[in-house]
Protein backbone atom coordinates (compact mmCIF):
# COMPACT_ATOMS: atom_id res chain seq x y z
CA UNK A 1 0.00 0.00 0.00
CA UNK A 2 2.93 2.22 0.96
CA UNK A 3 4.22 1.60 -2.17
CA UNK A 4 1.74 2.74 -4.08
CA UNK A 5 1.12 6.31 -2.23
CA UNK A 6 5.05 7.02 -3.24
CA UNK A 7 4.17 6.08 -6.64
CA UNK A 8 1.65 8.56 -7.03
CA UNK A 9 4.06 11.29 -5.37
CA UNK A 10 6.26 10.12 -7.95
CA UNK A 11 3.98 10.47 -10.91
CA UNK A 12 3.10 13.60 -9.81
CA UNK A 13 6.81 14.86 -9.92
CA UNK A 14 7.13 13.45 -13.20
CA UNK A 15 4.06 14.73 -14.67
CA UNK A 16 5.06 18.06 -13.57
CA UNK A 17 8.47 17.94 -14.84
CA UNK A 18 7.50 16.61 -18.46
CA UNK A 19 5.00 19.63 -18.77
CA UNK A 20 7.55 22.19 -17.21
CA UNK A 21 10.21 20.69 -19.61
CA UNK A 22 8.23 21.09 -22.40
CA UNK A 23 7.94 17.35 -23.40
CA UNK A 24 4.62 17.68 -23.76
CA UNK A 25 5.07 20.00 -26.69
CA UNK A 26 5.26 17.66 -29.81
CA UNK A 27 6.35 20.85 -31.59
CA UNK A 28 9.36 21.33 -29.47
CA UNK A 29 10.00 17.57 -29.16
CA UNK A 30 10.09 17.67 -33.13
CA UNK A 31 12.45 20.82 -33.66
CA UNK A 32 15.11 19.25 -31.07
CA UNK A 33 15.18 15.92 -33.10
CA UNK A 34 15.40 18.26 -36.01
CA UNK A 35 18.83 19.40 -35.53
CA UNK A 36 19.66 19.88 -39.26
CA UNK A 37 17.10 22.82 -39.31
CA UNK A 38 15.48 25.43 -36.66
CA UNK A 39 16.92 23.64 -33.79
CA UNK A 40 15.77 23.98 -30.50
CA UNK A 41 17.89 22.22 -27.86
CA UNK A 42 16.64 22.87 -25.31
CA UNK A 43 15.13 19.45 -24.83
CA UNK A 44 18.71 18.22 -24.19
CA UNK A 45 18.43 20.20 -21.31
CA UNK A 46 16.00 18.11 -20.04
CA UNK A 47 18.08 15.23 -20.58
CA UNK A 48 20.65 17.09 -18.90
CA UNK A 49 18.77 18.00 -15.54
CA UNK A 50 17.00 14.67 -15.23
CA UNK A 51 20.28 12.50 -16.15
CA UNK A 52 22.66 14.80 -13.77
CA UNK A 53 20.26 14.50 -10.96
CA UNK A 54 19.32 10.83 -11.05
CA UNK A 55 23.58 9.85 -11.81
CA UNK A 56 24.40 11.57 -8.52
CA UNK A 57 21.62 9.72 -6.50
CA UNK A 58 22.23 6.57 -8.22
CA UNK A 59 26.18 6.38 -7.25
CA UNK A 60 24.15 6.62 -3.27
CA UNK A 61 21.75 4.51 -3.75
CA UNK A 62 23.47 1.91 -4.99
CA UNK A 63 25.66 1.38 -2.26
CA UNK A 64 22.44 0.10 -0.55
CA UNK A 65 21.13 -3.84 0.01
CA UNK A 66 17.66 -2.93 -0.37
CA UNK A 67 15.14 -0.20 -0.69
CA UNK A 68 13.82 1.71 1.88
CA UNK A 69 10.54 -0.14 1.75
CA UNK A 70 12.15 -3.53 1.94
CA UNK A 71 12.75 -6.23 -0.69
CA UNK A 72 14.90 -5.80 -3.79
CA UNK A 73 16.00 -3.71 -6.13
CA UNK A 74 13.95 -4.85 -9.48
CA UNK A 75 17.16 -3.03 -11.76
CA UNK A 76 17.29 -4.94 -15.29
CA UNK A 77 20.74 -6.82 -14.81
CA UNK A 78 21.11 -7.69 -18.64
CA UNK A 79 23.30 -6.12 -20.72
CA UNK A 80 23.84 -8.09 -23.70
CA UNK A 81 22.86 -5.77 -26.35
CA UNK A 82 20.59 -7.79 -28.43
CA UNK A 83 18.72 -7.62 -32.03
CA UNK A 84 15.28 -6.71 -29.89
CA UNK A 85 17.00 -3.64 -28.40
CA UNK A 86 18.64 -1.93 -31.74
CA UNK A 87 15.56 -2.90 -33.71
CA UNK A 88 12.77 -1.63 -31.27
CA UNK A 89 14.69 1.37 -30.72
CA UNK A 90 14.89 2.01 -33.93
CA UNK A 91 10.99 1.76 -34.45
CA UNK A 92 10.40 3.57 -31.28
CA UNK A 93 12.58 6.80 -32.96
CA UNK A 94 11.09 6.23 -36.34
CA UNK A 95 7.49 6.85 -34.57
CA UNK A 96 9.02 9.41 -32.24
CA UNK A 97 9.82 11.73 -34.72
CA UNK A 98 6.55 10.71 -36.93
CA UNK A 99 4.25 12.16 -33.93
CA UNK A 100 6.46 13.76 -31.21
CA UNK A 101 5.37 11.65 -28.39
CA UNK A 102 7.33 9.42 -26.48
CA UNK A 103 5.01 7.06 -23.68
CA UNK A 104 5.70 9.16 -20.58
CA UNK A 105 4.41 12.70 -22.24
CA UNK A 106 1.63 10.94 -24.48
CA UNK A 107 -0.15 10.17 -20.59
CA UNK A 108 0.50 13.41 -20.14
CA UNK A 109 -1.19 14.79 -22.74
CA UNK A 110 -4.10 12.97 -22.02
CA UNK A 111 -5.35 16.26 -19.86
CA UNK A 112 -5.71 18.17 -22.66
CA UNK A 113 -8.18 16.48 -23.60
CA UNK A 114 -7.36 16.74 -27.06
CA UNK A 115 -7.96 13.79 -29.80
CA UNK A 116 -4.62 13.06 -30.91
CA UNK A 117 -3.91 12.38 -27.24
CA UNK A 118 -6.47 9.77 -27.37
CA UNK A 119 -5.67 8.50 -31.00
CA UNK A 120 -2.13 8.68 -30.07
CA UNK A 121 -2.50 6.64 -26.44
CA UNK A 122 -4.92 3.81 -28.62
CA UNK A 123 -2.79 3.13 -31.05
CA UNK A 124 0.34 3.18 -28.63
CA UNK A 125 -1.44 -0.06 -26.72
CA UNK A 126 -2.13 -1.39 -29.56
CA UNK A 127 1.29 -1.18 -30.99
CA UNK A 128 2.51 -2.91 -27.35
CA UNK A 129 -0.54 -5.48 -27.73
CA UNK A 130 1.58 -6.24 -31.77
CA UNK A 131 4.65 -7.26 -30.41
CA UNK A 132 3.24 -9.06 -27.16
CA UNK A 133 1.18 -11.35 -29.59
CA UNK A 134 4.04 -11.45 -32.13
CA UNK A 135 6.67 -12.20 -29.42
CA UNK A 136 4.74 -15.39 -28.30
CA UNK A 137 4.30 -16.77 -31.65
CA UNK A 138 7.93 -16.47 -32.16
CA UNK A 139 8.31 -18.15 -28.84
CA UNK A 140 5.68 -20.90 -30.29
CA UNK A 141 7.51 -21.27 -33.28
CA UNK A 142 10.53 -22.25 -31.60
CA UNK A 143 9.67 -24.45 -29.18
CA UNK B 1 12.50 29.99 -32.70
CA UNK B 2 11.64 29.94 -28.98
CA UNK B 3 15.76 29.74 -27.80
CA UNK B 4 15.55 31.94 -24.84
CA UNK B 5 17.34 31.47 -21.67
CA UNK B 6 13.64 31.10 -19.71
CA UNK B 7 12.89 27.94 -21.68
CA UNK B 8 16.59 26.40 -21.19
CA UNK B 9 16.31 26.87 -17.47
CA UNK B 10 12.65 25.29 -17.60
CA UNK B 11 14.00 22.71 -19.29
CA UNK B 12 16.81 22.07 -17.20
CA UNK B 13 14.15 22.48 -13.74
CA UNK B 14 12.30 19.84 -15.54
CA UNK B 15 14.79 17.54 -16.49
CA UNK B 16 15.34 18.02 -12.81
CA UNK B 17 11.75 17.15 -11.23
CA UNK B 18 12.22 14.42 -13.77
CA UNK B 19 15.28 12.98 -12.12
CA UNK B 20 14.16 13.54 -8.82
CA UNK B 21 10.96 11.13 -9.46
CA UNK B 22 12.97 8.82 -10.75
CA UNK B 23 15.65 8.78 -7.71
CA UNK B 24 12.59 8.61 -5.65
CA UNK B 25 10.98 5.52 -6.96
CA UNK B 26 14.28 3.46 -7.31
CA UNK B 27 15.21 4.63 -3.32
CA UNK B 28 12.14 3.97 -1.84
CA UNK B 29 10.40 1.44 -4.09
CA UNK B 30 13.15 -0.40 -5.69
CA UNK B 31 11.66 -0.08 -9.10
CA UNK B 32 12.79 1.67 -12.18
CA UNK B 33 10.67 4.93 -14.07
CA UNK B 34 9.87 3.69 -16.91
CA UNK B 35 6.81 4.91 -18.57
CA UNK B 36 6.32 2.35 -21.38
CA UNK B 37 6.93 -0.66 -19.11
CA UNK B 38 4.51 0.63 -16.26
CA UNK B 39 1.67 1.29 -19.32
CA UNK B 40 2.29 -1.89 -20.61
CA UNK B 41 2.16 -3.52 -16.46
CA UNK B 42 -1.56 -1.70 -16.15
CA UNK B 43 -2.44 -3.72 -19.88
CA UNK B 44 -0.87 -6.89 -18.75
CA UNK B 45 -1.17 -6.82 -14.97
CA UNK B 46 1.11 -9.14 -13.19
CA UNK B 47 -0.77 -10.13 -9.40
CA UNK B 48 0.15 -7.90 -6.56
CA UNK B 49 2.38 -5.83 -8.92
CA UNK B 50 -0.16 -3.31 -10.36
CA UNK B 51 -2.03 -1.06 -8.30
CA UNK B 52 1.50 1.05 -8.14
CA UNK B 53 1.68 1.18 -11.34
CA UNK B 54 -2.14 2.34 -11.64
CA UNK B 55 -1.08 5.02 -9.05
CA UNK B 56 2.11 6.37 -11.15
CA UNK B 57 0.01 6.71 -14.17
CA UNK B 58 -2.93 8.71 -12.14
CA UNK B 59 0.42 10.51 -10.72
CA UNK B 60 0.66 11.68 -14.11
CA UNK B 61 -2.15 13.12 -15.03
CA UNK B 62 -2.41 14.61 -11.75
CA UNK B 63 1.05 16.38 -12.14
CA UNK B 64 0.07 17.76 -15.50
CA UNK B 65 -3.00 19.26 -14.96
CA UNK B 66 -1.72 21.18 -11.83
CA UNK B 67 1.42 22.37 -13.88
CA UNK B 68 -1.24 23.13 -17.09
CA UNK B 69 -1.98 25.90 -14.55
CA UNK B 70 1.01 27.91 -14.81
CA UNK B 71 2.84 26.98 -17.57
CA UNK B 72 1.53 28.54 -20.69
CA UNK B 73 1.04 26.18 -24.40
CA UNK B 74 1.46 23.21 -21.97
CA UNK B 75 -0.10 21.03 -24.41
CA UNK B 76 0.19 23.24 -27.56
CA UNK B 77 0.93 21.26 -30.68
CA UNK B 78 2.28 23.03 -34.02
CA UNK B 79 3.74 20.79 -35.51
CA UNK B 80 1.20 20.16 -37.90
CA UNK B 81 1.23 16.33 -38.25
CA UNK B 82 -2.20 14.64 -39.40
CA UNK B 83 -4.30 12.62 -37.39
CA UNK B 84 -2.91 9.42 -39.55
CA UNK B 85 0.43 10.37 -39.08
CA UNK B 86 0.14 10.51 -34.76
CA UNK B 87 -1.93 6.95 -35.17
CA UNK B 88 0.87 5.33 -37.05
CA UNK B 89 3.40 6.72 -34.73
CA UNK B 90 1.71 5.51 -31.77
CA UNK B 91 1.77 2.29 -33.23
CA UNK B 92 5.22 2.10 -33.83
CA UNK B 93 6.26 3.75 -30.12
CA UNK B 94 4.31 1.01 -28.81
CA UNK B 95 5.84 -1.44 -30.65
CA UNK B 96 9.37 -0.49 -30.55
CA UNK B 97 9.51 0.16 -26.77
CA UNK B 98 7.81 -3.30 -25.97
CA UNK B 99 10.47 -4.79 -28.39
CA UNK B 100 13.65 -2.48 -27.06
CA UNK B 101 12.27 -2.79 -23.35
CA UNK B 102 12.40 1.01 -22.54
CA UNK B 103 11.46 4.43 -23.67
CA UNK B 104 13.04 7.93 -23.09
CA UNK B 105 12.90 7.55 -19.45
CA UNK B 106 13.51 3.76 -18.63
CA UNK B 107 16.47 3.81 -21.15
CA UNK B 108 16.63 7.52 -21.47
CA UNK B 109 17.10 8.42 -18.41
CA UNK B 110 17.18 5.26 -15.93
CA UNK B 111 19.54 3.59 -18.22
CA UNK B 112 21.72 5.94 -19.01
CA UNK B 113 22.26 7.14 -15.49
CA UNK B 114 23.43 3.69 -14.59
CA UNK B 115 25.69 3.58 -17.04
CA UNK B 116 24.19 0.51 -19.01
CA UNK B 117 25.64 -0.19 -22.15
CA UNK B 118 21.99 -1.30 -23.71
CA UNK B 119 20.15 1.69 -22.34
CA UNK B 120 23.19 3.93 -24.08
CA UNK B 121 23.14 1.98 -26.68
CA UNK B 122 18.91 2.08 -27.19
CA UNK B 123 18.89 5.62 -26.57
CA UNK B 124 21.37 6.64 -29.63
CA UNK B 125 19.29 4.65 -32.00
CA UNK B 126 16.10 6.24 -31.02
CA UNK B 127 17.85 9.56 -31.11
CA UNK B 128 19.19 8.42 -34.07
CA UNK B 129 16.09 7.40 -35.84
CA UNK B 130 14.01 10.34 -34.39
CA UNK B 131 16.04 12.56 -36.07
CA UNK B 132 16.14 11.39 -39.89
CA UNK B 133 12.30 10.84 -39.74
CA UNK B 134 12.37 14.66 -38.94
CA UNK B 135 14.51 15.87 -41.13
CA UNK B 136 12.33 13.10 -43.72
CA UNK B 137 8.69 14.80 -42.66
CA UNK B 138 10.50 18.37 -43.01
CA UNK B 139 11.63 17.45 -46.85
CA UNK B 140 8.37 15.82 -47.79
CA UNK B 141 6.43 19.06 -45.92
CA UNK B 142 8.30 21.21 -48.37
CA UNK B 143 8.16 19.35 -51.51
CA UNK B 144 4.14 19.29 -50.72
Amino acid sequence: MKNSIIALLVGMFFGLGLVISGMTNPHKVINFLNFTQSWDPSLAFVMLGAIGVHTIAYRIIKHRTSPLLGGDFKVPKKNKIDKQLIIGSAIFGIGWGLGGYCPGPAIASLVSLKTESFIFMLTMILGMQLHSLYEKKIMKGMN
Amino acid sequence: METSVTNWLLALGGGGLIGMAATILLLINGRIMGASGIIFGVIKPIKGDTLWKYKFLLGILLGAFSASFFIDEAFINLSNRSLISIAIAGLLVGFGTHMGNGCTSGHGVCGISRMSSRSITATFIFILTGAITTLLMSKSITLF
